[in-house]
């Protein structure tokens, strides 16, 4: 853990004699770095900023890919408005992502603290716990898609064998829901664990110190230093498992196939896309519902900040949380 | 991690807050706490790994042992006849080399064009170079889903669709990436060797070549194989764009291996397998590296 002290702001000109007035000179005086930062920013402009303007164009038509587009107007997302289908999507994702999330988040912190003690072989865990954030989400979802499948599963021959009924986890409403979120909790719960880890090894001794001197019992060290300083980094999950979350596509995709399984109980909001899009090949809605995704991401980083920022302010409840877990 | 008492105690509270009264035996408790927190983690390190045991388990059997009751457990000695049905129905070899070039040429361009743009950010003042930086940190919101169809139609307008470019040029820098090693590089290269080299003669892009490439190794190495696995297991975007069925990388390879001869798990999982084998072999190389680095960045951004 570097401190971050080091960003001195000392940047002199490295170029060399002072930068003279003139603007026109600044193209020739600077081509090297212009050129240097360049790559990225026309990559941008054609694979970033004019699809994002061209998916709006192509939204408002009827587009098949291939003929002829026909402007509609609005009626893509009139027709969105009205879509059973299209919320059912939304619905599954965000049922999907709380069902992962929260417990992604207890057992990733139970982890970290544990790993944070003195314990022997932490490099060889780390290893391990990191393992599944590597690994292929389409080979593993076929692993989980046998493990949980409904006749001849892993899961159900261990129910059947300790005399439990055994769950259609593949073709029910409930049971395609919890195998996808297990699948996500499985693949982030060793990778939030690592980070919330150095997020706890990040905090100073001295605080800790400073804090024992003044006599704080244990409990309040907690509560009012541990987890307020571990808020940064809780944050920080709870904001790439909304983006990962919400993009859910490789699990439903690979174990259910395009139409999200039985009554499309696994069928997500970017699965629904790549449906309409890419099976049926209708374009326009397709772009509309990538438009409708952005919005609805959108709106809901906006909410999850704003809890979060205020929680920050008001005090304690990430860690009042936290605390009623253990 | 040497340190005794204060930061092992610290979060232990709340967990023995019930049993606070109990003070008298701190030894026994100590104990009790050893042993729980090694239950939790050696329970967390089982069911990380167990897929991938399972993995094995499956791909080393035929499918009639995989579906028994009770299922067999331990490994069995298919592999190689697994194998040997997995090229027979789909190129593997064709999709392992083509994953294999598009992840190596992803890294090698992002670790170009990104560490190159990140020393120039990092290092020098020109006009215009803080609204460019924050343009940048701005494409971070733009979800990739937008651009799925946009990115299609462009690639069939370009001739590309179905072919490798596809998947390697829009993927050739990035920003996430610049943003890591500017942080890096603000830090790791001081300006004094940037001054000196500028002395010497050493024009902009020698300087970055011969001062900023060695200083930013480390950084660089875990960009690489960050890019290497991302563009190793990515999915949606081949799947789309590579119509082709003669040429598909191994994620899409095995996707479609699964969906056709789906009933034939101890072929599927040899394929799966090998899809994983060379991926969990490159993490392990620069594990230690790696994590460190992943971490590291979520704690400071």
């Amino acid at each position: 853990m570097t401190v971050a002290t080091e960003r001195v702001e000392v940047r002199p000109p490295a170029t060399g004699d002072p930068a003279p007035r003139k603007k026109g000179s600044a193209l020739s005086r600077f081509w090297p770095q212009y050129l240097a930062i360049s790559p990225f920013y026309l990559l941008f402009a054609v694979f970033g900023l004019f699809p994002i303007l061209f998916s709006l164009f192509i939204s408002f038509h009827d587009w098949d890919g291939v003929g002829k587009m026909t402007w509609v107007g609005l009626s893509q997302y009139v027709y969105l408005v009205g879509d059973p289908r299209f919320w059912n999507a939304v619905g599954n994702t965000f049922i999907i992502w709380f069902l992962s999330t929260v417990p992604m988040l207890f057992l990733a912190l139970l982890l970290a603290f544990t790993l944070h003690q003195n314990i022997r072989f932490k490099g060889l865990y780390r290893v391990a716990f990191f393992l599944p954030n590597v690994t292929s989400m389409v080979a593993m979802a076929i692993v989980f898609g046998s493990v949980f499948s409904d006749s001849f599963g892993l899961v159900n021959s261990a129910l059947t064998a300790l005399h439990l009924d055994s769950v259609p986890w593949l073709t029910s409403d409930w049971g395609i829901k919890v195998t996808i979120s297990v699948m996500v909790i499985w693949r982030w719960t060793g990778y939030n664990a690592i980070i919330f880890l150095a997020g706890l090894q990040a905090i100073s001794e001295d605080v800790y110190d400073a804090a024992k001197v003044d006599g704080a019992p244990a409990w309040r060290i907690f509560s009012q230093i541990t987890m307020p300083l571990l808020r940064p980094v809780i944050l920080f999950a709870v904001i790439t498992s909304t983006i990962g979350g919400l993009g859910l596509f490789t699990e439903p995709q690979v174990l259910l196939g395009d139409a999200g399984g039985p009554n499309e109980a696994g069928m997500t909001m970017v699965l629904y896309q790549y449906n309409q899009a890419f099976t049926n090949f209708d374009f326009g809605y397709g772009s509309a519902i990538g438009w409708a995704l952005f919005i609805i991401s959108g709106v809901f980083a906006i909410i999850n900040w704003r809890l979060i920022s205020e929680r920050n302010e008001n005090g304690r409840f990430s860690m009042r949380r936290t605390r009623v877990h253990h | 991690m040497f340190t005794t008492e204060p930061a092992k105690t610290v979060f232990q509270p709340p967990r023995r807050s019930g049993v606070v009264k109990s003070s008298e035996h701190p030894r026994a408790k100590k104990v009790v706490g050893i042993v729980v927190t090694q239950v939790v983690v050696i329970l967390g390190v089982l069911l990380s790994i167990f897929p991938f045991y399972w993995l094995v388990v499956m791909s080393t059997n035929t499918t009639a042992a995989i579906f028994g009751f009770p299922p067999t457990l331990t490994f069995g000695s298919h592999l190689f006849a697994n194998i040997a049905n997995v090229f027979a129905n789909i190129d593997l070899l064709r999709a392992l080399l083509n994953t294999l070039i598009v992840s190596l040429a992803c890294a090698v361009l992002v670790m170009f064009f990104d560490s190159l743009a990140a020393f120039t950010f990092a290092k020098y003042k020109f006009p215009l170079q803080k609204p460019l930086f924050a343009l940048l940190l701005v494409t971070f919101m733009i979800p990739a889903q937008l651009s799925l169809v946009p990115n299609f139609v462009i690639m069939a307008h370009l001739g590309w669709v179905g072919s490798l470019q596809a998947l390697i040029v829009p993927g050739a820098a990035n920003a996430f990436g610049i943003f890591l090693l500017r942080q890096l590089a603000t830090g790791a290269i001081p300006d004094e060797l940037i001054e000196s080299a500028r002395m010497d003669g050493a024009g902009f892009f020698r300087t970055y070549w011969t001062v900023a490439i060695p200083l930013l190794r480390g950084g660089l190495a875990f960009l690489g194989i960050f890019t290497f696995i991302g563009a190793w297991n990515d999915y949606v975007w081949p799947l789309i764009v590579l119509v082709n069925p003669q040429q598909q990388t191994l994620q899409v390879a095995l996707s479609q291996l699964n969906s056709v001869y789906g009933t034939d798990y101890g072929m599927v999982m040899a394929g799966a397998l090998m899809s994983v084998l060379p991926l969990i072999g490159v993490f392990l190389i620069g594990s230690r590296h790696f994590i460190a680095n992943i971490a590291a960045g979520a704690v400071k951004g």
